[in-house]
Protein backbone atom coordinates (compact mmCIF):
# COMPACT_ATOMS: atom_id res chain seq x y z
CA UNK A 1 0.00 0.00 0.00
CA UNK A 2 1.41 3.45 -0.25
CA UNK A 3 1.22 6.62 2.11
CA UNK A 4 -0.15 10.02 0.71
CA UNK A 5 -0.94 13.66 2.27
CA UNK A 6 -3.71 12.16 4.23
CA UNK A 7 -1.40 10.65 6.15
CA UNK A 8 0.91 12.91 6.82
CA UNK A 9 -1.96 15.06 7.61
CA UNK A 10 -3.36 12.89 9.69
CA UNK A 11 -0.27 12.42 12.09
CA UNK A 12 0.10 16.61 12.46
CA UNK A 13 -3.68 16.34 13.34
CA UNK A 14 -3.70 14.03 16.09
CA UNK A 15 -0.14 15.38 17.57
CA UNK A 16 -1.87 18.73 17.46
CA UNK A 17 -4.43 17.58 19.43
CA UNK A 18 -2.82 15.68 21.94
CA UNK A 19 -0.68 19.09 22.52
CA UNK A 20 -3.95 20.80 23.38
CA UNK A 21 -5.16 18.46 25.60
CA UNK A 22 -1.95 18.11 27.55
CA UNK A 23 -1.73 22.46 27.16
CA UNK A 24 -4.95 22.43 28.59
CA UNK A 25 -5.57 20.10 31.46
CA UNK A 26 -1.84 20.28 33.12
CA UNK A 27 -1.63 21.77 36.59
CA UNK A 28 2.43 22.50 36.35
CA UNK A 29 3.25 25.47 34.46
CA UNK A 30 6.31 23.56 32.51
CA UNK A 31 3.87 20.98 31.50
CA UNK A 32 1.69 23.36 29.93
CA UNK A 33 4.71 25.00 27.73
CA UNK A 34 5.51 21.34 26.61
CA UNK A 35 2.24 21.11 25.30
CA UNK A 36 2.61 23.71 23.45
CA UNK A 37 5.82 22.81 21.64
CA UNK A 38 3.93 19.71 20.96
CA UNK A 39 1.47 21.80 19.01
CA UNK A 40 4.09 23.62 17.33
CA UNK A 41 5.91 20.55 16.03
CA UNK A 42 2.51 19.19 14.21
CA UNK A 43 2.04 22.63 12.62
CA UNK A 44 5.90 22.27 11.81
CA UNK A 45 5.02 18.71 10.11
CA UNK A 46 1.88 19.94 8.55
CA UNK A 47 3.83 23.06 6.77
CA UNK A 48 6.70 20.40 5.49
CA UNK A 49 3.79 17.76 4.22
CA UNK A 50 2.14 20.05 2.36
CA UNK A 51 5.90 21.72 1.01
CA UNK A 52 6.13 18.27 -0.16
CA UNK A 53 2.88 17.25 -2.19
CA UNK A 54 1.34 20.58 -3.09
CA UNK A 55 1.92 21.80 -6.50
CA UNK A 56 3.47 24.80 -6.28
CA UNK A 57 6.25 26.95 -8.64
CA UNK A 58 8.16 27.50 -5.02
CA UNK A 59 7.69 24.99 -2.93
CA UNK A 60 10.35 25.83 -0.43
CA UNK A 61 8.47 28.41 0.87
CA UNK A 62 6.72 26.02 2.81
CA UNK A 63 10.21 24.89 5.01
CA UNK A 64 11.18 28.82 4.92
CA UNK A 65 8.01 29.12 7.38
CA UNK A 66 9.07 26.37 9.24
CA UNK A 67 12.43 28.18 9.76
CA UNK A 68 10.58 30.71 11.31
CA UNK A 69 8.58 28.88 13.12
CA UNK A 70 11.09 27.25 14.97
CA UNK A 71 13.05 30.95 15.52
CA UNK A 72 9.85 31.64 17.56
CA UNK A 73 9.23 28.61 19.03
CA UNK A 74 13.22 28.93 20.56
CA UNK A 75 12.65 32.34 21.84
CA UNK A 76 8.91 31.51 23.20
CA UNK A 77 10.14 28.57 25.18
CA UNK A 78 13.43 30.86 26.27
CA UNK A 79 11.08 33.64 27.38
CA UNK A 80 8.39 31.19 28.87
CA UNK A 81 11.01 28.82 31.16
CA UNK A 82 12.50 31.93 32.45
CA UNK A 83 9.04 33.58 33.57
CA UNK A 84 8.38 30.00 34.96
CA UNK A 85 11.73 30.31 37.07
CA UNK A 86 11.03 34.14 37.99
CA UNK A 87 7.41 33.01 39.36
CA UNK A 88 9.04 29.95 41.35
CA UNK A 89 11.27 32.69 42.95
CA UNK A 90 8.46 34.80 44.42
CA UNK A 91 5.32 31.85 44.77
CA UNK A 92 7.63 28.83 45.30
CA UNK A 93 5.30 27.09 43.16
CA UNK A 94 4.32 27.09 39.23
CA UNK A 95 0.94 25.55 39.71
CA UNK A 96 -1.31 27.42 37.74
CA UNK A 97 -3.87 26.74 40.05
CA UNK A 98 -2.73 28.84 42.40
CA UNK A 99 -1.42 31.56 40.16
CA UNK A 100 -4.31 33.16 41.04
CA UNK A 101 -3.32 36.84 42.50
CA UNK A 102 -5.60 38.61 40.35
CA UNK A 103 -8.55 36.81 41.06
CA UNK A 104 -11.13 39.37 42.82
CA UNK B 1 4.95 7.53 -1.61
CA UNK B 2 5.61 3.75 -2.45
CA UNK B 3 7.75 0.95 -1.79
CA UNK B 4 8.44 -1.00 1.30
CA UNK B 5 10.97 1.24 2.70
CA UNK B 6 8.74 5.06 3.37
CA UNK B 7 5.74 3.04 4.13
CA UNK B 8 7.43 0.90 6.63
CA UNK B 9 9.39 4.20 8.07
CA UNK B 10 5.87 6.21 7.80
CA UNK B 11 4.11 3.46 10.27
CA UNK B 12 7.45 3.36 12.94
CA UNK B 13 7.60 6.83 13.10
CA UNK B 14 3.44 7.69 13.42
CA UNK B 15 3.59 4.72 16.23
CA UNK B 16 6.55 6.37 17.72
CA UNK B 17 5.54 9.99 17.53
CA UNK B 18 1.81 9.16 18.90
CA UNK B 19 2.72 6.56 21.95
CA UNK B 20 5.42 9.14 23.26
CA UNK B 21 3.43 12.25 22.91
CA UNK B 22 0.85 10.12 24.72
CA UNK B 23 3.47 9.29 27.05
CA UNK B 24 4.34 13.20 28.09
CA UNK B 25 -0.14 13.31 28.42
CA UNK B 26 -0.06 9.99 30.72
CA UNK B 27 3.63 10.15 32.87
CA UNK B 28 3.38 10.71 36.74
CA UNK B 29 6.58 12.14 36.84
CA UNK B 30 7.33 15.73 35.30
CA UNK B 31 11.05 14.50 34.54
CA UNK B 32 9.69 11.33 32.43
CA UNK B 33 7.61 13.67 30.61
CA UNK B 34 10.64 15.56 29.60
CA UNK B 35 11.90 12.54 28.11
CA UNK B 36 9.19 11.24 26.40
CA UNK B 37 8.84 14.78 24.69
CA UNK B 38 12.36 14.24 23.42
CA UNK B 39 11.37 11.34 21.95
CA UNK B 40 8.60 12.96 20.20
CA UNK B 41 10.72 15.43 18.51
CA UNK B 42 13.06 13.10 17.17
CA UNK B 43 10.16 11.58 16.02
CA UNK B 44 9.09 14.39 14.15
CA UNK B 45 12.42 14.73 12.96
CA UNK B 46 12.30 11.36 11.30
CA UNK B 47 9.21 12.58 9.67
CA UNK B 48 10.99 16.09 8.47
CA UNK B 49 13.50 13.41 6.43
CA UNK B 50 10.58 11.51 5.00
CA UNK B 51 9.37 14.08 3.65
CA UNK B 52 12.76 15.21 1.91
CA UNK B 53 13.31 18.12 4.26
CA UNK B 54 17.14 17.11 5.44
CA UNK B 55 18.07 20.35 6.87
CA UNK B 56 14.28 21.01 8.62
CA UNK B 57 15.30 17.90 10.47
CA UNK B 58 18.87 18.43 11.31
CA UNK B 59 17.49 21.74 12.82
CA UNK B 60 14.69 20.48 14.23
CA UNK B 61 17.07 17.83 16.11
CA UNK B 62 20.01 20.70 17.42
CA UNK B 63 16.74 22.93 18.28
CA UNK B 64 14.08 21.01 19.84
CA UNK B 65 16.40 17.66 21.12
CA UNK B 66 19.15 20.38 21.96
CA UNK B 67 18.31 23.40 23.35
CA UNK B 68 14.40 23.76 23.83
CA UNK B 69 14.20 20.12 25.86
CA UNK B 70 17.65 21.06 27.73
CA UNK B 71 15.87 24.66 28.79
CA UNK B 72 12.69 22.35 29.73
CA UNK B 73 14.98 20.10 31.62
CA UNK B 74 16.82 23.32 33.04
CA UNK B 75 13.80 24.79 34.11
CA UNK B 76 12.37 21.12 36.14
CA UNK B 77 15.64 20.96 37.89
CA UNK B 78 15.56 25.22 38.63
CA UNK B 79 11.82 24.81 40.29
CA UNK B 80 12.52 21.84 42.87
CA UNK B 81 9.55 22.54 45.87
CA UNK B 82 7.15 22.95 42.93
CA UNK B 83 4.84 19.69 42.23
CA UNK B 84 6.75 16.85 39.98
CA UNK B 85 3.84 14.71 39.85
CA UNK B 86 2.29 16.37 36.17
CA UNK B 87 -1.23 16.18 37.82
CA UNK B 88 -3.93 17.42 35.98
CA UNK B 89 -6.13 20.87 36.52
CA UNK B 90 -9.82 20.64 37.41
CA UNK B 91 -10.29 21.88 33.75
CA UNK B 92 -9.13 18.60 32.72
CA UNK B 93 -12.41 17.24 30.87
CA UNK B 94 -13.23 19.79 29.14
CA UNK B 95 -9.78 20.09 27.90
CA UNK B 96 -9.57 16.56 26.24
CA UNK B 97 -13.19 16.55 25.29
CA UNK B 98 -12.46 19.68 23.19
CA UNK B 99 -8.68 17.95 21.55
CA UNK B 100 -11.71 15.06 20.97
CA UNK B 101 -13.50 16.97 18.93
CA UNK B 102 -11.01 19.50 16.95
CA UNK B 103 -9.60 15.91 16.11
CA UNK B 104 -12.48 14.58 14.52
CA UNK B 105 -13.18 18.27 12.66
CA UNK B 106 -9.45 17.73 11.64
CA UNK B 107 -9.95 14.18 10.38
CA UNK B 108 -13.11 14.79 8.45
CA UNK B 109 -11.54 17.73 6.61
CA UNK B 110 -8.40 15.60 5.71
CA UNK B 111 -10.17 12.73 4.84
CA UNK B 112 -13.11 14.54 2.96
CA UNK B 113 -11.04 17.53 0.89
CA UNK B 114 -9.51 16.07 -2.20
CA UNK B 115 -5.73 17.37 -2.24
CA UNK B 116 -4.06 18.47 -5.17
CA UNK B 117 -0.94 16.71 -5.27
CA UNK B 118 1.88 16.06 -7.00
CA UNK B 119 2.51 12.42 -8.70
CA UNK B 120 5.73 10.68 -7.35
CA UNK B 121 9.22 13.04 -6.14
CA UNK B 122 9.62 16.69 -5.96
CA UNK B 123 11.66 18.17 -8.74
CA UNK B 124 14.66 17.98 -8.61
CA UNK B 125 16.88 20.17 -6.56
CA UNK B 126 13.58 22.27 -5.15
CA UNK B 127 13.63 20.73 -1.87
CA UNK B 128 17.15 21.08 -1.22
CA UNK B 129 19.47 23.15 1.48
CA UNK B 130 20.50 25.14 -0.90
CA UNK B 131 17.34 26.73 -2.55
CA UNK B 132 15.90 27.40 1.34
CA UNK B 133 19.36 29.14 1.53
CA UNK B 134 18.54 31.10 -1.28
CA UNK B 135 15.16 31.78 -0.45
CA UNK B 136 15.65 32.89 2.68
CA UNK B 137 18.42 35.63 1.65
CA UNK B 138 16.37 36.55 -1.45
CA UNK B 139 12.62 36.81 -0.91
CA UNK B 140 12.52 36.36 2.91
CA UNK B 141 15.72 38.84 4.01
CA UNK B 142 13.54 41.05 6.21
CA UNK B 143 11.53 38.60 7.91
CA UNK B 144 15.16 36.66 8.38
CA UNK B 145 16.88 40.00 9.93
CA UNK B 146 13.74 40.75 12.13
CA UNK B 147 14.00 37.30 13.17
CA UNK B 148 17.60 37.91 14.55
CA UNK B 149 16.67 40.81 16.18
CA UNK B 150 13.56 38.49 17.80
CA UNK B 151 16.16 36.57 19.29
CA UNK B 152 18.12 38.82 20.64
CA UNK B 153 15.31 40.60 22.52
CA UNK B 154 14.30 36.88 24.03
CA UNK B 155 17.88 36.28 25.15
CA UNK B 156 18.20 39.85 26.98
CA UNK B 157 15.04 39.45 28.39
CA UNK B 158 15.24 35.94 29.29
CA UNK B 159 18.51 36.87 31.38
CA UNK B 160 16.35 39.66 32.80
CA UNK B 161 13.75 37.85 33.80
CA UNK B 162 15.79 35.43 35.94
CA UNK B 163 18.06 37.52 37.55
CA UNK B 164 17.68 37.72 41.25
CA UNK B 165 17.70 41.08 43.27
CA UNK B 166 20.85 40.15 44.84
CA UNK B 167 22.60 40.22 41.37
CA UNK B 168 21.16 43.42 40.47
CA UNK B 169 22.66 45.16 43.49
CA UNK B 170 26.25 43.36 42.61
CA UNK B 171 26.10 44.89 39.18
CA UNK B 172 25.07 48.63 40.26
CA UNK B 173 27.60 48.59 42.67
CA UNK B 174 30.39 47.85 40.02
Amino acid sequence: MSIGIEHFLTVGALLFCLGLAIALSKRNAIGVLMGVELMLNAVNLTLITFSRFSVSDTPIAGHTFVVFVLTVAAAEAAVALALAVSVYRNRETVDVDQLNLLRS
Amino acid sequence: MDGFGPVAAFWVLSGLTLVSAGGVMMSRNLLHAVLFLIVTFIGVAGFFVLLSADFIAMAQVIIYVGAIAVLVLFAVLLTPRAGRDNAETKWALPGMLLAVCLAAVFLFVIHDTSWNTIDGDPAEGSLTAAALGNALLDTWVLPFEIASVLLTAALVGAIMLTRTPEEEAEDALS
